[in-house]
């Protein structure tokens, strides 16, 4: 038993290294709201081509670009889905690990919402609402900042109705949570003018009086699936939720999202910029590995082709928001052109 | 002694009253017993109920019967049957133009593309595949029954309802229109999905397999069984019959005690920083999640092989050693036969453990999409509760009753590996 043992220990360590040596699969990684249409793209690609289905694994933004600029090589992967723009740091962090020319892909826009079910009636609510809802301190009118008193919308804007402040999203550990507290919270945040000015004086102040969620039970954390979330707004009627615009697309027949500063969020307006939570989505790819990975060129034309990201592609109907067409064209030509990322 | 007397009918008269309370006491007892097990049956009742309820639906799937004109012009003008030109032709083309066809009254984009949406993108794939198999189809009619999209499904199974407000469904009216029409001419059926469970995962939600998922946790299952049993029994065998009992094999009890309770997820960590920071094996592995959960399995062996060594009794190792075995030939020939069973019965619930496990195989980058399906325990994969947990992430409504049979799947699984213990235990246990 023992000599078998040892003879497949050394057959499967063969196995290993000669998988290790030799890679012919693109590997993605990153942002799980990017995940939905980087494997659609990577399922086409599969089907249409003679390559092989690229592997994506939603590892977040942040885990993301760490194990992508980890190095270059098959044991690294190949692209970086990212629900943000890469940061200095990140490219900083590359560049020491050898990955010197990175092709940035904008993909289009996710907008986030924030919905109730369809057995209410619609809010009408402005980013400074948002910010009076959830913030932990809010200003009291003489410039101080006091813990958030409001227990009701009617509360902060008599215009709003009498229910109690509940708010289901994601935990802080989400891209969306972090994208809804720079948009949403951060944007009525900057509406009161003394808190707008620390930005310049006191930036670490103004961060945290703007950042951060309140704690008393008013903004619940409801865990990374979406799914989850709508299913909890029609079981409670009174309850807001915040997710992406993709749950809220599948799902209009239980849940409604509610207009921000006058503004439905549905794709056109999302498209056009008038809806102000949403977000730019992109792509990072390594140009050491096209030609070293089989299918690395052909997988970014595919991603931004009219056929996939164009306004009838088929990444729209999974619910991604496409750029104009001027945009597109622009971002297309960097792919195919292999433009590397100048910052 | 004289006052013993008259305490005789006193005890007597004690016990006569307390014997009601005494029954009464075992029977409230048993009563409570009754009510834990009836509740734990009921919750486990609702569970499967809703999962199977959820699920059933997706081992059925709605496919459209199509009649496609396949004119050697679009596909192969030149008529050289030529393998690269076959693949190349435009194939999704075709099926637009049939769908087309079919309903000449549709003529603005919109509706078009509402049209195009019945069919699953599946369509334009399998007719690529069927001309390439056979070169002979062009220039003739072809029948092809394709998947129906999603949310044509959704409706055809209920979920989706007529009578709501247009607006608020993903399908809208003049789609139904022409779903009944189809249906008029007998070109929609519902039949069994054997989509389901041959092929890999995918984006649509009608063309989403499980053989993807089930065969990773099958390349799994065979690594951590490859290297779990013989080093759980190996190391059980050596502690419990050879090793002398002094301080350091205390430790490595305690030790092995304590590795059985460590969380998962410290396995998955484990996994990363040696097997593929150290020693550079391939990320998402069935070979690598086969060593992780090895790793977390090999406690469960070791203690249940100890307990199985323990009850065979010592009465046949004294008869193996007087008649002058070695203590060698004594534990192969005689101990560890009887002890087999016990020790089998450890590592298939061990197994079954890692079977549901989704944690550690966070860590190793086994949850991911994965399309094609792992021919070997090196290709990319990811596991049975890895799939169920993406599904669930998804959100395409169609997903719902797909996550729902998935875990049916799962749930069969576990239940033929318990099963099997229990009837090997069963079979060859021995008493004495």
């Amino acid at each position: 038993m023992t000599r078998k043992m040892l003879v497949l220990a050394f057959v499967m360590a063969g196995f290993a290294a000669g998988a290790a040596e030799a890679r012919d699969q693109i590997r993605i990684v990153g942002s799980s709201t990017v995940f939905p249409f980087s494997t659609t793209v990577a399922e086409r690609f599969g089907k249409s081509t003679s390559f092989k289905t690229p592997v994506v694994e939603a590892t977040g933004s942040g885990g993301g670009l760490k194990l992508f600029c980890a190095g270059v090589g098959v044991g690294h992967p190949d692209i970086a889905n990212s629900s943000r723009r890469i940061k200095a740091s990140e490219v900083e962090m590359c560049a020491n690990n050898g990955v010197a020319e990175i092709i940035e892909i904008k993909v289009g826009y996710d907008g986030i919402v924030i919905a109730n079910s369809k057995k209410t009636a619609r809010y009408e609510l402005s980013l400074r609402d948002i910010f009076l809802a959830l913030a932990k301190d809010v200003p009291d009118g003489s410039g101080k900042l006091v813990p958030n008193p409001y227990k009701t919308w009617k509360d902060l804007n008599p215009s709003l109705p009498d229910t109690r402040i509940e708010v289901l999203g994601p935990p802080p550990t989400s891209g969306t949570r972090d994208a809804f507290v720079e948009l949403a919270l951060e944007g009525g945040c900057r509406d009161f003018d003394w808190i707008e000015a620390l930005r310049e004086s006191d930036k670490n102040r103004y961060k945290s009086i703007c950042h951060t969620i309140r704690e008393d039970g008013a903004y619940v954390e409801a865990g990374e699936n979406d799914n989850l979330i709508v299913q909890k707004l029609e079981a409670n009627p009174d309850a807001l939720g915040v997710f992406g615009f993709s749950f809220l697309d599948q799902n209009s027949d239980k849940v409604q999202g509610s207009k921000v500063n006058g503004v439905v969020p549905d794709f056109d307006e999302i498209a056009n910029g008038n809806y102000p939570v949403s977000r730019p989505l992109y792509f990072y790819a390594k140009k050491a590995h096209v030609g070293v990975i089989p299918g690395m060129a052909e997988f970014l034309a595919e991603f931004t082709g009219d056929r996939a990201w164009g306004e009838d592609g088929y990444l729209a109907d999974k619910g991604l928001i496409p750029m104009l067409d001027e945009e597109r064209e622009a971002w297309r030509q960097k792919a195919i052109g292999l433009a590397p990322l100048a910052m | 002694m004289s006052d013993t007397a008259p305490a005789r009918p006193a005890t007597a008269e004690a016990v006569a009253r307390g014997l009601r309370r005494r029954y009464a006491a075992e029977q409230r007892f048993r009563l409570y017993g009754m009510a834990a097990i009836g509740f734990a049956l009921a919750v486990l009742t609702i569970l499967f109920a809703t999962v199977v309820a959820n699920g059933w639906s997706a081992f059925r799937q709605t496919y459209i019967q199509l009649d496609l004109p396949l004119e050697a012009a679009d596909i192969d003008p030149d008529g050289t049957r030529d393998p690269a030109v076959l693949s190349r032709a435009d194939y999704e083309g075709l099926v637009k133009k049939t769908l087309r066809g079919m309903f000449p009254d549709v003529t603005n984009r919109r509706e078009k593309r509402e049209l195009y949406d019945l069919v699953s993108s599946a369509a334009a794939f399998d007719l690529r595949d069927a001309v390439l198999e056979d070169p002979s189809l062009v220039g003739g009619t072809f029948q092809l029954r394709v998947p129906a999209s999603d949310d044509l499904d959704m409706y055809m199974k209920g979920y989706i309802r007529a009578d709501s407000p247009e607006d608020e469904r993903r399908i809208s009216d003049r789609q139904i229109a022409r779903i009944e029409a189809l249906r008029e001419q007998g070109r929609v059926e519902t039949g069994f999905n054997l989509g389901f469970f041959i092929s890999g995962d995918s984006r649509e939600p009608e063309l989403a397999g499980i053989a993807g998922a089930a065969l990773g946790s099958l390349w799994t299952m065979l690594v951590v069984l490859i290297l779990s049993f013989p080093l759980g029994v190996m190391a059980a065998i050596y502690l419990e019959e050879f090793a002398p009992r002094n301080r350091w094999t205390d430790i490595i009890e305690v030790n092995i005690n304590n590795l059985a309770a460590v969380p998962s997820i410290v396995f998955g960590l484990l996994g990363l920083a040696v097997f593929l920071n150290f020693f550079g094996l391939p990320r998402s592995a069935p070979l690598v999640g086969g060593m992780v959960l090895a790793l977390m399995t090999l406690p469960t062996v070791i203690i249940a092989g100890r307990a199985a060594l323990q009850a065979v009794p010592p009465s046949i190792r004294e008869a193996a050693l007087g008649l002058g075995a070695s203590r060698m030939q004594m534990v192969g020939g005689h101990v560890l036969p009887l002890a087999m069973p016990g020790m089998l019965t450890g590592a298939i619930i061990g197994m079954a453990r890692a079977l549901g496990e989704t944690a550690p195989l966070l860590m190793i980058g086994m949850v991911a999409f994965i399309v094609d399906l792992p021919k070997g325990p090196l290709d990319a994969a990811t596991a049975l509760p890895v799939q169920i947990f993406l599904w669930a992430d998804s959100p395409e409504r169609a997903f719902v009753e797909r996550t729902s049979a998935a875990t049916i799947v799962l749930l069969v699984f576990l239940i033929c590996m318990n099963l099997g213990a229990v009837l090997l235990r069963r079979k060859f246990e021995r008493r004495w």
